[in-house]
């Protein structure tokens, strides 16, 4: 056995680790734990005051009665709230099957340069700003039609589920193991029946997280609207005329010089910001049944 | 023999058409938002060439458009949200992935999240309401005193302006250089931290060259998706920025980003050449974001490698 | 009644790398016959030509001929018709996760548009009595999944399935390498008594296997058949001397 020990000779020791070291340790740890509270703040300031400011003025009045003329107290944002589903819908009726169809081939077809273009081009489309979108819907639809409408705001947000929906589906379907799809092949059933029936249908609720994520992500636009739908004082259900949209009447009342307003725009941010919550929780509420029930 | 009922193959090459043409649309769109934006702009391009860019007299009434006072609005706003957002972010991602107790990392993982999905105009609804005050009453005042001296806080503190957008846009911006700083962290070998420990480190010391060290090129790429998001962000920011063209020093100063000025002005642009100009600046706009995003995304593509990308609110 | 298989100069390929290699082969009808062989011999890839399932493999073809009864299996009908014809059950059960035990075994029927409800469900029961499964799921077959049952029962789930749409011939690709033995038992029971109704073709990686359940067996070896002959024979006295080196454990 040598005289002194290796770790002498080498000059490590066992010596404690040095007060320095052990301060920056702390602080960092301090400084990481203070960047969560800064962060954790503005969230519970903006739930904070929405429900704080705007609990008080949502009542029957508000979410029946279109708006009052400027000065006029009361009236509500109920036509907005319509706008926002009518817009949803005709958004959906674009967008889910097409980013659901995407989300297929790019799952069922596309392991190759191609779907790897089309994947790539997909989260291009994700990062266009919605601002962009909006002059893009404007130039195909309003232009053409000659005035703003509902079907102008729905098709931009259609552009921005689109990409959304077909990468959600593509995950999902890509998680039913093969070997689910051999068993249906080994049946003598068809390739398109497979996927539709035995591959969409597995994954069938990871698909619809897919959709309703892309929901809760455009409910809440704002500039794609401003001047595709552009907003209205009154209802309407027309396709080809301007709607109002929950977004966009925040939007105004926020920026207006009245009261009365800005009171109303907490109440619908309130409701705006209820109906994307709920979308997702029950988006992991099904998330997590959904996988248990897919499992095998 | 049971008889069964036949399925032609046509069905499979029909099914086979319709989904190969939803995933054309995904290519179609985007060369129809290309084709739009490139169209519609060509008049201001004609009329303007580069100078459009350098130029800053915005000036509707005689038909001068010069797009610098918004370039400049965009960059320094979204850079401002970065210096704020991105210490921020590492910092929450440090704690979650490395320091939080187990139990405590789901919850505060979703929260982070839940920052994400609060929509653009309702954070623009409580900066006007709740954030700008206090940045006139309290920060303007305290930063004029203490750092006067830089010239960044020159000017009278009315709240809005550069400081406020730049505020709002770092709390949008903290969600996705946060997720994507998580996303590369937990992507790191335990081996690796392991090995650092094993030498006899803090905590931290691991930290920084076992984890941080090995994901750099990944948390560089959540730092310019963020950017990305941030040059994009429109209502927030128009609410709070006091949308003036101008180019001033102060943070305090009012100014206007490429994306608020399209929302304040399209509707009511009268004149081919305003509308022109409008959406060359869209084109602009367009252009440096999808530039920024697929940098961001090839970064962290290098540190995710193999494992499948997820879409990114 | 179970119908014979002829195969005539079958080759396969994975792309470049052929895997197949000029097998000529006469499998008896209503018997069982086995494919043994060691790993990467292409007793898989054989079994899988047979009902058409390589080609699901990108990159992946055949060339030959290969008759089932009077069926011409590479040239006229597409390969969903033949599948159908043909009845196949993996390695590692596969149940359709979302649908209950009867959907499962409906599912060949259901899938290819048969409707006849009440006949569905006489189907089903044969089908899951031929499987030695209709005892222990009679009761919950509606209501439970097909994945809610043991990895045993899973497996003959798959086979009731394969059965349900009465197919001549009944491929299995080492069925039993994913069970335990008690399992692995009822099923070689179960291919014992199926070999009077339909022609077994099973890929076994397990000699013993094979000579409890086969009265046939192919030996494979780097993609060409070695030996085809009654197992008894190529257990005792095998004609060729790499089959003899395989049975008796120097390789594979």
């Amino acid at each position: 056995m040598p005289e002194h020990s290796v770790t002498a000779e080498l000059g490590l020791s066992a010596t404690p680790v040095s007060w320095w070291r052990r301060a920056k340790n702390v602080t960092v740890t301090f400084a990481a734990l203070g960047a969560v509270i800064l962060v954790l703040l503005p969230l519970g300031a903006v739930f904070g005051y929405l429900v704080y400011k705007g609990i008080g003025s949502i009542n029957w009045a508000f979410l029946t009665q279109s708006p009052k003329p400027v000065g006029e107290p009361g009236g509500g944002m109920a036509n907005a709230i319509a706008g926002t589903v009518l817009i949803l819908g005709i958004a959906s009726s674009f967008g889910v099957p097409i980013g659901i169809g995407a989300g297929i081939y790019l799952a069922e077809y596309g392991r190759n340069r191609f779907g790897n273009l089309i994947r790539f081009t997909a989260d291009v489309l994700n990062g266009v700003p919605s601002i962009v979108v909006g002059i893009v819907a404007y130039g195909l639809v309003v232009l053409s039609q000659r005035h703003f409408s509902a079907l102008a705001g729905g098709v931009a947000l259609a552009i921005m589920m689109i990409p959304i929906i077909t990468r959600a589906t593509e995950e999902m379907l890509l998680l039913v193991p093969n070997t689910v799809r051999e068993a249906a092949y080994g049946l003598g059933v068809s390739r398109w029946r497979t996927t539709i029936s035995i591959t969409l249908r597995t994954a069938t609720s990871g698909v619809i997280t897919g959709v309703m994520l892309a929901f809760a992500r455009v409910a809440g636009e704002t500039a794609p609207l401003l001047f595709t739908a552009f907003g209205n004082q009154y209802w309407n259900w027309k396709l080809n005329q301007p709607t109002a949209a929950l977004s966009l009447q925040i939007f105004v009342y926020a920026i207006s010089p009245f009261d009365e307003w800005h009171r109303q725009a907490w109440a619908g941010a309130l409701i705006l910001i209820v109906l994307i919550v709920v979308s997702i929780m029950a988006v992991r509420i099904a998330a997590s049944r959904g996988m248990m029930k897919g499992a095998n | 023999m049971l008889v069964l009922s036949w399925t032609g193959r046509w069905a499979d090459q029909v099914f086979y058409g319709l989904m190969l043409a939803c995933a054309l649309s995904v290519l179609a769109l985007v060369g129809l938002i290309v084709y739009e934006l490139a169209i519609r702009s060509g008049l201001s391009w004609h009329a303007f060439g580069w100078q459009f860019f350098f130029r800053s007299d915005w000036d509707p009434v005689n038909d001068q458009f010069g797009a610098l006072p918004f370039i400049y609005g965009t960059v320094v706003s979204s850079m401002l949200a970065l210096v704020l957002a991105v210490p921020l972010a590492v910092g929450v991602s440090v704690f979650i992935t490395e320091m939080s107790p187990p139990w405590l990392r789901s919850p505060l993982a979703f929260t982070t999240e839940l920052l994400a999905a609060i929509p653009s105009v309702i954070y623009g609804l409580w900066a006007i309401f709740v954030l700008v005050p206090i940045l006139r009453v309290y920060v303007q005042p305290f930063l004029a005193s203490a750092f006067g001296w830089t010239g960044l806080f020159d000017g009278p503190p009315f709240g809005i302006g550069m400081l406020a957008a730049g505020v709002i846009l770092a709390i949008m911006v903290v969600p996705i250089v946060s997720s994507i700083t998580r996303e590369v962290m937990t992507a790191v070998p335990q081996q690796q931290r392991e090995a650092v420990l094993a030498l006899g480190a803090t905590r931290w010391e691991m930290i920084r060259t076992g984890v941080l060290r090995n994901a750099r090129a990944g948390i560089m790429g959540g730092v310019i998706l963020g950017l990305g998001r941030a040059l994009g962000e429109t209502m927030a920011v128009t609410m709070v920025i006091g949308n003036r063209p101008e180019i001033a020093r102060s943070l305090f100063a009012p100014g206007y980003t490429m994306a608020s000025v399209i929302a304040n002005e399209f509707s009511e642009a009268t004149g081919d050449l305003y509308l022109s100009a409008l959406v060359e600046i869209g084109l602009a706009l367009f252009l440096v974001t999808i530039v920024v995003n697929i940098l961001a995304q090839i970064l962290v593509w290098t540190v995710t490698r193999g494992t499948p990308a997820r879409s990114h609110a | 009644m179970g119908v014979g298989i002829q195969v005539e100069h079958l080759n396969a390929w994975f792309g470049k790398t052929q895997a197949l290699r000029d097998i000529n082969i006469q499998i008896a009808g209503n018997h069982a016959t086995a494919v043994i062989g060691p790993s990467g011999c292409g007793k898989s890839t054989f079994v899988r030509c047979l009902n058409r399932m390589h080609e699901t493999i990108p990159d992946a073809r055949a060339t030959g001929r290969v008759r089932i009864g009077e069926l011409d299996v590479y040239n006229g009908t597409s390969a969903v018709a033949i599948r159908r014809r043909i009845g196949m059950v993996f390695q590692k059960p596969n149940p359709f996760p979302t649908m209950s035990i009867f959907g499962n075994v409906a599912a060949g029927l259901r899938l290819n548009g048969f409707r006849n409800r009440k006949r569905t469900a006489e189907i089903v029961e044969r089908s899951l009595r031929y499987s030695a499964l209709w005892e222990e799921v009679k009761d919950i077959m509606h209501k439970k999944s097909g994945a809610s049952l043991s990895g045993g029962q899973q497996q003959r789930l798959c086979i009731a399935r394969a059965l349900a749409v009465e197919p001549e011939v009944l491929l299995m690709d080492e069925p039993c390498s994913a069970l335990d033995p008690i399992s692995t038992g009822k099923i070689e029971e179960l291919i014992f008594q199926l070999k009077e109704q339909f022609t077994i073709v099973i890929v076994t990686h397990n000699m013993q296997q094979a000579s409890r359940v086969a009265e046939f067996t192919g030996f494979f070896l780097l993609g060409n058949l070695i030996e085809f002959d009654k197992t008894e024979k190529i257990f005792t006295t095998p004609s060729d001397k790499r089959t003899e080196d395989y049975i008796t454990g120097r390789f594979g």
